[in-house]
């Protein structure tokens, strides 16, 4: 899958796209489900919640293993995806659509720009599998 | 780099995900664990489990010498090509590892033992065999499928040409040699199946042929999966030197009877049984969303606590099941400790699913 260009991403494997009304939805990357393998539980942040940047805010657990999702940015919860709770296989059939986690009204806009963009996000996944 | 079964590279070629198992680098999934598991309980799959070590004694006091090595009875064994479940103990009662026994014949039984635990368990069997005249060959010449699912003997049968219908007559807990091949009718996932011991240098063929038959190649996270709806113990997350098999659910393999047998770790089993008050080794079953999982907390009220030893999300039963030690006056229900969050689950018997359904107490509530 092509990282789509429009996201910002953390080197820990979690993206954040910016929307029209100003608040940034989250999830986790392609190469991230991937190496989780099939996801069977997401504990999502409920909605109220204030978050800071790369906090833990959300768990993803394959039948594997359990792992946090840390939040790009900082702000307050506005909205989860309740489908996650019956079909968390969506994060692995559409990571960066139907699979998103959380949407979080930032606090601090200049979080977004810090992040990475696509090409250095390949760069670090490229850097991982050397 | 970790060590490599002789079915490495078919492994690499099929774009299995290797992980790290004991130290050795093994596939845990080639896709999707789950629709591996599912094929297992449905139709057949197949694990390369050559990582595990088929060692053989020989000797005329073979026998003499694992009634004392084994915690189970190998006296049990009166056919030919019989096998036996059996925990090998230390003095102090804790298991160094479990394994398969096979009765090849007076002078000769196979065992099958874990990947991780070979090094110490050939040394430990090897020093107590000096005494019985016992020879320990580690048969790294061979390597080891395992074939699994309803249709799995079937499938493989094909490719056993003049010896398929023979094979196919081998009863359950019992191996028989064919050629080439040992083909015994065990294994670790609850359904009907082979593990099939084999020359190395012929496993890549032999592979890829059970590719062509329709037997889907399954990895270790579906193994794990699949071993634990059926009850059955890992060493290391379930049992280790540390703990008895008397607190590992492991008491139906330890053979008291006849009381003059002396094996290792007899005494010890003894007094815990003296004692009295053993924790007992449960299922459990996660009444709300979440994943179960090794060393979270069991929380059983006023009877105490206990941990998870193993927990896993159920393919087959769609929810998350485990196995805990808990106090010995656990009642019906507990609470688990995940992540700072206390959710109940139901305590089982094991096992959880058999034969492609689910069983036992878990098959009593549906």
């Amino acid at each position: 899958m092509t990282t789509p260009a429009n996201l910002k991403f953390l080197k820990s494997h979690e993206w954040a796209r910016t929307e029209s009304d100003g608040t940034v939805t989250i999830g986790i990357s392609d190469h991230a489900q991937n190496a989780l393998g099939d996801l069977v539980f997401v504990d999502v942040p409920e909605v109220g919640k204030t978050l800071k940047s790369g906090e833990a805010c959300a768990v993803v657990e394959s039948v594997k293993a359990a792992s946090d999702v840390y939040s790009p940015v900082s702000g307050e919860v506005v909205a989860n995806n309740d489908a996650l709770s019956a079909t968390p296989e969506l994060i692995n059939t559409d990571p960066y659509g139907a699979g998103w986690i959380a949407r979080i009204r930032p606090t601090n806009a200049a979080e977004i720009a810090q992040l990475l963009d696509a090409a250095a996000y390949d760069q670090v996944v490229a850097a991982e599998a050397h | 780099m970790g060590l490599r079964t002789p079915l490495y590279d078919s492994h690499v070629a099929a774009n299995a995900r290797m992980v790290d198992f004991g130290g050795w680098d093994m596939p845990v999934n080639y896709g999707s664990q789950i629709e591996e598991h599912h094929i297992v309980r449905r139709d057949a799959g197949m694990f390369d489990v050559s990582h595990m070590c088929v060692v053989d004694l020989a000797g005329r006091r073979t026998r003499e010498f694992l009634r004392h090595l084994l915690a189970n009875d190998v006296a049990k064994l009166k056919v030919p090509g019989k096998a036996l479940y059996s925990c090998m103990l230390n003095e102090a009662g804790g298991v160094i590892d479990d394994l398969i026994v096979y009765f090849l014949s007076e002078s000769a039984f196979r065992l099958v033992v874990n990947a991780g635990t070979r090094d110490k368990d050939i040394a430990w069997i090897t020093t107590h065999a000096q005494s019985y005249g016992v020879s320990v060959t580690p048969r790294t010449d061979l390597a080891m499928i395992a074939v699994q699912g309803p249709n799995a003997r079937t499938k493989a049968a094909t490719l056993l040409g003049d010896y398929a219908a023979a094979a196919l007559q081998v009863p359950t807990f019992a191996g028989a040699a064919f050629g080439r091949y040992f083909v015994a009718r065990t294994g670790y996932t609850g359904e009907d199946g082979w593990e099939i011991m084999l020359p190395a240098t012929e496993a890549p063929g032999f592979w890829q042929r059970l590719v062509d038959a329709g037997v889907a190649p399954c990895g270790l996270g579906a193994r794990d999966t699949l071993r634990l709806e059926a009850g059955m113990n890992l060493y290391g997350n379930d049992m280790d030197e540390g703990v008895s098999p008397l607190e590992s659910g492991l008491t139906w393999t330890v053979a008291f009877e006849p009381l003059e047998r002396s094996f290792i770790g007899r005494a010890a089993l003894e007094a815990q049984r003296a004692h009295g008050n053993l924790r007992r080794f449960v299922g459990l079953v996660l009444e709300e969303r979440g994943v179960l999982r090794g060393h979270q907390k069991v929380i059983a009220g006023a009877a105490g606590e206990g941990e998870l030893t193993s927990g896993t999300f159920s393919p087959t039963l769609e929810r998350s099941i485990g196995f805990a030690r808990v106090p010995a006056a656990t009642g019906d229900t507990v609470q688990v400790d995940i992540r700072g969050k206390l959710l109940p689950a139901r305590v089982v018997k094991l096992s959880f699913v058999r034969n492609g359904k689910p069983s036992g107490d878990v098959a009593a509530a549906h």
